[in-house]
């Protein structure tokens, strides 16, 4: 239930107004009422004590896979929206690459009935760019805006004939419709999981090259010079993909760019020792691509960094590597590796919850990420100076697969508040 | 990582044999010493040691291999261990969840030591890690990451023939993308000391950043071949046609095939090496596969005695199952 509440002294970090001070948050109905001062007549039914706390806009993680319709087995809508109010996220958007695929608005309306049943952190789902994604005709993408989709996605899964991608982007560009292209040319990606690198060499793993994600990004970017639609690239992972997108941007193409977190962590080493928590994509690439993406989020060429979830059962991954299935777990870990990016001198505290809050909410239009007044009250206050372990007891995704595992991350997630509402609480000493 | 954590155990003994990545060189020189002494026993009439009665070694072949099985089985049984072979054919859909299950059930089977072949690279660390810690894995070829017994049983052959590796130059010409053979070579070779390792191939059929595996890259066989002590030619699988890696086979041979004439430029006591099977004609002039150079029969036999020293080091240092058992 949302109630009135006054967040007292925490240190509210909000980038889209330019804010990091520690001042007073007040919440009534849902939406964020004030900030600094109180609304005339304002009366707070709990009073929370922030001192020493981080006050953030809720994160918004517009690269996620719920498994559900479809792969339950690994996962569902409940359980990720609820870990991922325990991670301070509180606006998801889900992969339309479902089982069925959500190209129709009778699979939408059941996506957002089942979040709505979980009531905790809020679904906007996407839609599917081609009907059942396979690249052959249009999805009804006008209707599935009006039903709740905020952008059509490939899902994943390229459109492999160019012509069809052109008349996707046409017609989205004369909706008006954003559409999310992840930059993977399949013949130069069949049939590998790892980077093409010394490492795959090691390993005697087919690899992965560069020019999977340049190609696939340049005859986009082609298509939107012709098309002027508006495209977001999703899931970058090299330093010449960075560079491409700088220069369209540059070139005033109405285009924007994501990254998973785990790519700005973790390289082609950490699959040294064939570790299938690894085995995701695209894959960890080199050091210097892992560098040349850091700068890419720190100058904004990159707007937002998402967690990339893709939950899996324990069997997915009890495989040899190329037979094991890709993708991180990355709910749980997405706010403690943002924070970290600032400990390592990559970002500054602001700028790297804009790329985790403001920055992904303005890509997609989508109403979250700020704490101005009138915006919904999605909060979340974080203990800055305590740290936790990544292990399989402390994640609250039902996917385990996170090769954090073992890492010790700060900031801890103390309430998470969606439309002013407590999705998530959890007391100083629960560990 | 990549499996040389789990080869040795705490007091530097072998537990598997999965790479030769990463092995100290006192341990690859051991096996090669211990191949020694178990040549004399096959050159014996009574080919047989009961070193290892009781053992049960299973040989668990997901990939087709007559000659590779056969020395592994000759090796286990001259050992005087129970063998027992199963073939597996793998689905394309359920690699991953057959092998794990199928592992499950093999758990149950008690026995010391699983000899694995598989198409996927990595599938034997997966096993090692996967089984209890009672059972030894050794590694008959993985994707196209290790075959580290056909490496071992390549240096014992070049030292027989050449001795110390120091002042030794050797090339690997061909396929090295899909060799695991070439793999563990290269890293045998750089384990041993050897002076200069090169690889030979255009670039299609070399992998990327090879050289920091520590190796010269060559394009040109004229160049690649020339002052080397020992040659290594590759098998090249007729399927590379088709991905479009190469031509045809006439333009590989012209480019790449290793002939009497090429092999001119190689010091004149050089060795002709393969691990088979060979395509004359494709990758070597039949003239120099059959010629006095070649030692390409002696790599066959040195392979039993090359597997019975790693299966007999990778079992020495453990009980038998069944005496654990009473133990505990």
């Amino acid at each position: 239930m949302s109630q009135r509440m006054h967040i007292r002294g925490g240190r509210v970090v909000c980038p889209a107004q330019d804010l990091d001070q520690a001042t007073d948050l007040y919440i009534a109905d849902g939406i964020i009422a004030g900030l600094g001062q109180a609304p005339d007549g304002f009366q707070a039914e709990t009073t929370v004590d922030a001192e020493g706390m981080l006050v953030l806009p809720g994160l918004v993680d517009i690269g996620t896979h719920l498994r559900e319709p479809g792969a339950r087995h690994k996962a569902d809508i409940t359980s990720e929206l609820r870990a991922a109010a325990a991670g301070g996220i509180t606006t998801v958007c889900s992969s339309p690459a479902t089982r069925p695929v959500v190209d129709s608005t009778a699979v939408l309306e059941l996506v957002l009935g089942q979040a709505d049943k979980a009531g905790s952190s809020r679904l906007t789902p996407l839609g599917a760019l081609t009907a059942g994604l396979e690249g052959e005709h249009l999805s009804q993408m006008a209707s599935l805006r009006r039903a709740g989709c905020v952008a059509m996605s490939d899902g994943g899964s390229p459109v492999v004939n160019t012509l069809v991608l052109r008349r996707a982007l046409e017609y989205a560009a004369t909706q008006g419709i954003t559409v999310i292209l992840t930059p993977q040319e399949p013949d130069l990606t069949r049939g590998s999981a790892m980077h093409e690198g010394w490492v795959a060499t090691r390993l005697g793993l087919a690899g992965i090259p560069v020019a999977a994600e340049t190609v696939a990004l340049s005859r986009a970017l082609a298509l939107v010079e012709e098309t002027g639609a508006r495209v977001h690239f999703a899931r970058l992972s090299s330093a010449r993909g960075a560079a491409l997108l700088a220069r369209a941007r540059r070139d005033g193409l109405p285009v924007s760019g994501d990254v998973a977190m785990h790519q700005l962590f973790l390289t082609e080493m950490d699959v040294s020792g064939f570790a299938s928590d690894c085995n995701v994509l695209p894959p960890l690439r080199s050091d210097s691509d892992r560098d040349a993406l850091r700068r890419a989020v720190a100058d904004g060429t990159l707007q937002a960094i998402c967690s990339d979830h893709q939950p899996h059962d324990a069997d997915a991954k009890a495989a040899p590597f190329v037979a094991s299935e890709p993708g991180i777990s990355g709910l749980d870990t997405l706010l403690g590796l943002a924070l970290r990016l600032e400990d390592e001198g990559v970002l500054s505290l602001s700028a790297a919850v804009s790329r985790v809050t403001s920055g992904p909410a303005e890509l997609l239009g989508l109403p979250g990420g700020t704490l101005r007044p009138g915006a919904p009250a999605d909060v979340c206050l974080v203990d800055p100076r305590e740290p936790w372990w990544v292990t399989p007891e402390t994640l609250h995704s039902r996917g385990r697969n996170t090769p954090f595992l073992g890492w010790e991350l700060t900031g801890r997630v103390r309430q998470t508040l969606v439309d002013g509402a407590i999705v998530h609480a959890a007391g100083p000493e629960t560990a | 990582m990549n499996g040389r954590d789990i080869q040795l155990d705490d007091q530097g003994r072998l537990r598997h044999f999965l790479t030769t990545e990463g092995l100290p060189r006192e341990m690859l020189e051991r096996i090669l010493d211990t191949a020694g002494s178990f040549t004399g026993v096959i050159e014996k009439s009574i080919k047989t040691v009961p070193l290892l009665r009781g053992r049960t070694v299973i040989n668990l072949f997901f990939e087709a291999s007559t000659r590779t099985r056969t020395t592994f089985e000759l090796a286990a049984k001259r050992l005087s261990a129970d063998v027992l072979n199963i073939d597996v054919a793998t689905s394309a859909t359920s690699k991953g969840e057959s092998l794990l299950d199928m592992l499950r059930n093999l758990e149950a089977m008690q026995c010391d030591m699983f000899v694995v072949r598989h198409a996927e690279s990595g599938a034997a660390q997966f096993i090692a890690e996967h089984l209890g810690d009672d059972v030894a894995v050794i590694n008959a070829g993985d994707g196209r990451h290790a075959h580290p017994t056909q490496a071992m049983l390549d240096m014992y052959t070049i030292r027989r023939h050449k001795g110390a590796f120091e002042p030794l130059r050797v090339a690997i010409v061909g396929d090295i993308l899909h060799s695991r053979v070439a793999r563990s070579q290269i890293h045998a070779l750089n384990g041993l000391g050897a002076g200069e390792v090169r690889v030979v191939g255009p670039r299609t059929l070399l992998p990327r950043d090879v050289e920091r595996l520590g190796v010269q890259v060559y394009h040109d066989i004229d160049a690649g071949l020339r002052d080397v002590d020992v040659v290594i030619t590759l098998r090249l699988q007729r399927e590379r046609m088709q991905g479009a890696l190469l031509p045809s086979e006439q333009e590989y041979y012209q480019l790449y095939g290793v002939s009497r004439e090429r092999l001119a430029v190689a010091k004149p006591d050089a060795i002709v090496m393969h691990p088979g099977p060979i395509n004359r004609g494709v990758e070597i002039e039949s003239a120099v596969a059959d010629g006095e150079q070649s030692v390409i029969l002696n790599q066959v036999t040195n392979g039993i005695a090359v597997r019975m020293a790693v299966i007999s080091m990778c079992l020495e240092g453990r009980g038998t199952r069944a005496a654990t058992e009473e133990a505990e």
